[in-house]
């Protein structure tokens, strides 16, 4: 991060001051009207600047952009979804200042709490198309279906399909994110067979898309993820998948709290076994945390409460590219079969794990599993 | 002169739904339809796969009720293969019931809900003072209320006002506010705004409560076929003391806020036609759930009531289930077929040209249903070819008349309390307060299943029964229970150690499916008919009616196999004895 950066996020922020805001009140003048104290805005700040991997001179700077946030209109879309993802986003994280600064980020539409339905909604959606033309971010959230036209799902009162709809959208977008694995990948109605024809947002249009996947993905990683875009009016640095490096730059096998007992080459064998008693590495039972790029392992859920590893079941791989397939089955190793993910390298092909002692497991896991690169740039 | 009004889509549930209603010269409503836009082939990809893995599939299913399907999905493999998961791991599944149905029901009526009851706009003009004194008047026996201190409900009064005043109101714009049909006093929609605001915080620790022994939520992950996999947190007391200490701040919130707020509705709405016209359908169908010992359960009946009549139960006999899709956009089921012998290819047909009441109140060209033809993703499922409602209010209502004394106590209080006739539960209001007060019931009892856990972890620490799948073996099993909207039902074959067949029918199906061959319609449907629309360019009397149902559409559009093939036959023995 040197000088030029920082002034280019200086000047980014003055360009967003010039915008025709909401109002007058900012977001921190909100925060104390509703007992937070500037001092707690700061501490958010630099919290997020540590999850940006930021420096902390960056934090100043975030508590500005925050402030300016709300000048950044909000499109949300769902499409062929479970609406986990939303679900997701409404837990967002202690101090509540997460959810006021969602809030203050100016939510034009989105199907799941906007008070409007039918016409009205459908009136919401032109109206900040048109007004924000150019300007809004839109957040996808679900898969979208291609097959028979795409007519597996339509909506509104001329039954636009959802793809069409889409197209309209992210043509006047300013960004366009994709909020879990359905709409990065194609999720869980593009497993095989994939009887509808589902696919990823960035298969589907023609603009770059940054890729927020997980099966939920963390409250913090979506909004982290806006924050970016609103802090340098750019998308952040990806990995090959479109996964922004700040939350994805990691394997959850990297910081693993059980991370000891893999390297002792200590495993649960079958759940309910003493070595789940006494939280042993969970690889032997199907952990995809070796192969799975996520900040699952630092941050966890919940307000940091747990995550899967924690209550003792591995990780299924879902922020990972066709994990529904390549992970399965997902309580069994990875290396019981061919690994044929897009992530497979040369090295990828064979770990041959399984018939080796449980002495040296783990170092021959160790191996084969460092080969295993994060798909760079 | 007939005018038809399509409101599609319908905002703030899961899903894609479309509705349409016929109103008559005076806007009274004469027909309605109700139509899934969206179908994801969940069952199809199933096909196939590790049944160990069939759970973690059918939790995408929804996000929303996020773990019935898991639960669901891993309960009917467990059956099929013949296991008995120690009883620890049925409680703990128990205590994850909890805070879903916690979770799901007050972020349903706050946040899904409640703009349909609460105008945010007249909330502004409130007195906090007068609100503060209020808010007493409809908390239960022994209870205050919480966050309607009068400090308290001036800053959500600035705080909103802001909003207000920036003339963009955000996820609030063009909302239905000063419709006619909104019946509370400013005072009143500031308490209720202000639990809006509160419910958010305490979501999350719903959220939290799930998390502690789910790993994290929305879609836990620590349920294995055989048991539980999170030994480390049951055998933690301070991560039980945290259980514990989540459920009473979430309990006390029940009856302080989620209680009082309903029976506040009740007072003010009790004279509006739409909210309180008893519903056309009335018949109510349930299954047991929530298990809290060896062999009890909190929600322990097994069937039904007709004709609104709350003297006599009925046993459920599962053979007299039945589905077809004369309306429904599959081939070759146009006739009433029990599960097992049912064939699905799906069939769309799409939409017609037509005209609709637009939000101006001008007549429009849109699409419309195709009435006579096929017209949603979801199936009509019957029993004993007649329809039923699902969902909290027929748990409450079919507990009630099967003598299950909690249920009858709980329901009893609020009938005296708001000087309601049992009849009022058959309403929009009634179905409203059933969730609110299934709820209460495990506010008030469900800590029974805790202690019992934590009496029975004194001797026993077993959380997984071991098994095997013999791949020359056919298994065949099912799970049936009560989920936050209601009976869910999972099938499922497993055939060379492989899924061979899969079926969910599910709530939402029940209460959302099209009319039948028969001419009879579905809950969403047949209950719409009769209601006056103050404004049919403003229809929030039909988005209220299909709020309180809580619709799930995700859930409720599912397929067995596109190529048609037989489900086979079931011999249905069920995990949990004879009900």
């Amino acid at each position: 991060m040197n000088e030029a950066t920082l002034q280019k996020v200086k000047e980014r922020i003055e360009a967003l001051k010039k915008l025709p805001g909401m109002g007058e009140k900012s977001v921190s003048k909100m925060l104390e009207d509703s007992g937070f104290t500037r001092r707690d805005f700061l501490k958010w700040s630099a919290a997020m600047a540590a999850m940006l991997s930021l420096p902390t001179s960056f934090t100043p700077l975030i508590a500005e952009a925050a402030e300016v946030s709300d000048r950044l209109p909000v499109i949300w879309l769902n499409m062929a979804e479970c609406t986990g993802c939303s679900e997701s986003l409404i837990r967002s994280d202690a101090p509540t200042i997460d959810n006021l600064i969602f809030n203050y980020i100016n939510l034009q539409y989105h199907d799941t709490i906007m008070a409007a339905a039918g016409w009205q909604a459908e009136e919401n959606l032109k109206e900040g198309m048109e007004k924000f033309k150019g300007r809004y971010i839109l957040c996808v959230e679900g898969g979208i279906p291609t097959n028979m036209d795409g007519q597996y799902l339509t909506m509104g009162p001329h039954a636009e399909t959802g793809l069409e709809l889409l197209t309209r959208a992210a043509n006047d977008a300013a960004a366009v994110i994709s909020v879990g694995t359905c709409s990065s990948f194609g999720g869980i109605q593009a497993a095989a067979p994939n009887p509808t024809g589902a696919k990823g947002v960035y298969q589907v249009i023609n603009k770059p898309v940054i890729n927020v996947p997980g099966c939920p993905p963390s409250a913090k990683n979506i909004v982290g993820t806006i924050l970016y875009v609103i802090l340098f009016g750019a998308l952040p640095a990806v990995d090959n998948f479109n996964r922004p490096k700040f939350a994805y730059g990691l394997r959850i096998h990297d910081l693993c709290e059980r991370r000891g007992h893999f390297d002792a080459g200590e495993f649960v064998e079958q759940f309910g076994d003493a070595g789940a008693e006494n939280g042993f590495c969970l690889y032997k039972v199907g952990c995809k945390g070796p192969y799975t790029f996520n900040n699952c392992s630092r941050e966890r859920f919940n307000q940091h409460t747990s995550w899967p590893v924690q209550a003792g079941h591995g990780c299924i791989g879902c922020s990972e590219p066709d994990f529904w397939d390549s992970m399965a089955p997902y309580e069994e190793p990875l290396a019981n079969k061919k690994y044929d993910s897009p992530l497979a390298d040369a090295t990828a092909d064979s770990y041959g794990v399984t018939i080796l002692t449980v002495a040296g497991v783990a170092i021959a896991a160790h191996a084969a599993l460092s080969a295993i690169k994060n798909p760079k740039e | 002169m007939a005018k038809r009004v399509v409101i599609d889509p319908i905002t703030r549930i899961e899903g894609h739904l479309r509705v349409e209603v016929v109103v008559d010269e005076n806007n009274k409503i004469t027909n309605a339809f109700s139509s899934a836009t969206l179908w994801r082939g969940i069952e199809v990809i199933l096909k196939g796969r590790d049944p160990r893995d069939a759970g973690f599939m059918t939790q995408r299913i929804c996000g929303v009720c996020t773990y019935s399907h898991y639960k669901a999905g891993i309960t009917a493999v467990e059956d099929a293969l013949g296991i008995k998961p120690p009883l620890n791991a049925l409680l703990t599944r128990t205590l994850m019931d909890f805070a879903l149905f916690f979770h799901d029901h007050i972020v349903h009526f706050y946040q899904l809900h409640a703009l349909d009851w609460v105008d945010i706009i007249s909330a502004l003009k409130a007195d906090p003072k007068k609100a503060s004194e209020e808010a007493f008047k409809y908390v239960p026996k022994g209870y205050n209320p919480i966050a309607t201190g009068e400090d308290e409900l001036r800053e959500v009064q600035k705080r909103v006002s802001k909003f207000a005043e920036k003339g963009d109101l955000g996820p609030f714009k063009n909302g239905y506010w000063g419709h006619k049909t909104m019946k509370f006093t400013p005072e009143q929609n500031l308490i209720a705004l202000s639990h809006y605001l509160k419910t958010l915080e305490m979501q999350r620790i719903a959220a939290q409560m799930m998390a502690i022994f789910g790993g994290k939520n929305p879609h836990p992950q620590s349920l294995t076929v055989g048991g539980v996999t999170c030994v480390m947190d049951l055998q933690d007391p301070a991560r039980l003391g945290e259980y514990l200490t989540k459920f009473q701040e979430l309990a006390d919130y029940v009856n302080r806020a989620y209680y009082a707020d309903i029976v506040m509705a009740a007072s003010a709405y009790g004279t509006e036609p739409s909210v309180v016209q008893k519903t056309n359908l009335g018949n109510f169908l349930t299954y047991k759930t929530m298990q809290t010992g060896p062999n009890s359960w909190l929600f322990d009946a097994c069937g039904y009531i007709k004709n609104h009549d709350l003297t006599k139960f009925y046993e459920i006999d599962e053979s007299k289930i039945t589905e077809e899709a004369t309306h429904s956009w599959y081939k070759n089921l146009d006739n009433p077929t029990h599960p097992y012998d049912e064939t699905t290819e799906p069939e769309y047909t799409g939409y017609v040209e037509g005209e609709s009441v637009d939000g101006q109140g001008n007549i429009v060209k849109t699409k419309v249903v195709n009435e006579k033809g096929k017209y949603s993703w979801i199936k009509s499922p019957r029993y004993n070819e007649e329809p039923m409602e699902v969902g909290p209010l027929a748990c409450m209502v079919v507990n009630y008349a099967a003598g299950n004394k909690k249920v009858q106590k709980v329901v009893n209080e609020f009938l005296a309390q708001t000087g309601l006739p049992a009849e009022a539960l058959f309403t929009v209001l009634g179905r409203t307060a059933a969730r609110m007060l299934q709820t209460k019931t495990i506010a008030d009892y469900g800590l029974e299943a805790f202690n019992n856990l934590v009496e029975n972890l004194k001797k026993d620490q077993t959380t997984v029964a071991p098994y095997v799948i013999d791949e020359t073996k056919e298994y065949k099993g099912r799970f049936i229970g009560d989920v936050p909207r209601g009976m869910l039902s999972h099938w499922c074959r497993i055939k060379n150690g492989k899924i061979e067949n899969w079926q969910a029918v599910v709530p939402s199906t029940w209460n959302a499916g099209p009319e039948d061959g028969r001419g009879k319609k579905g809950a969403y449907e047949a209950n719409l008919i009769g209601m006056t629309l103050a404004d049919p360019a403003k229809p929030l009397e039909v988005i209220r009616s299909i709020h309180s149902y809580d619709p799930c559409i995700a859930c409720a559009v599912h397929v067995m196999d596109v190529k048609g093939k037989k489900l086979g036959e079931f011999k249905v023995d069920p995990l949990y004895g004879a009900c």
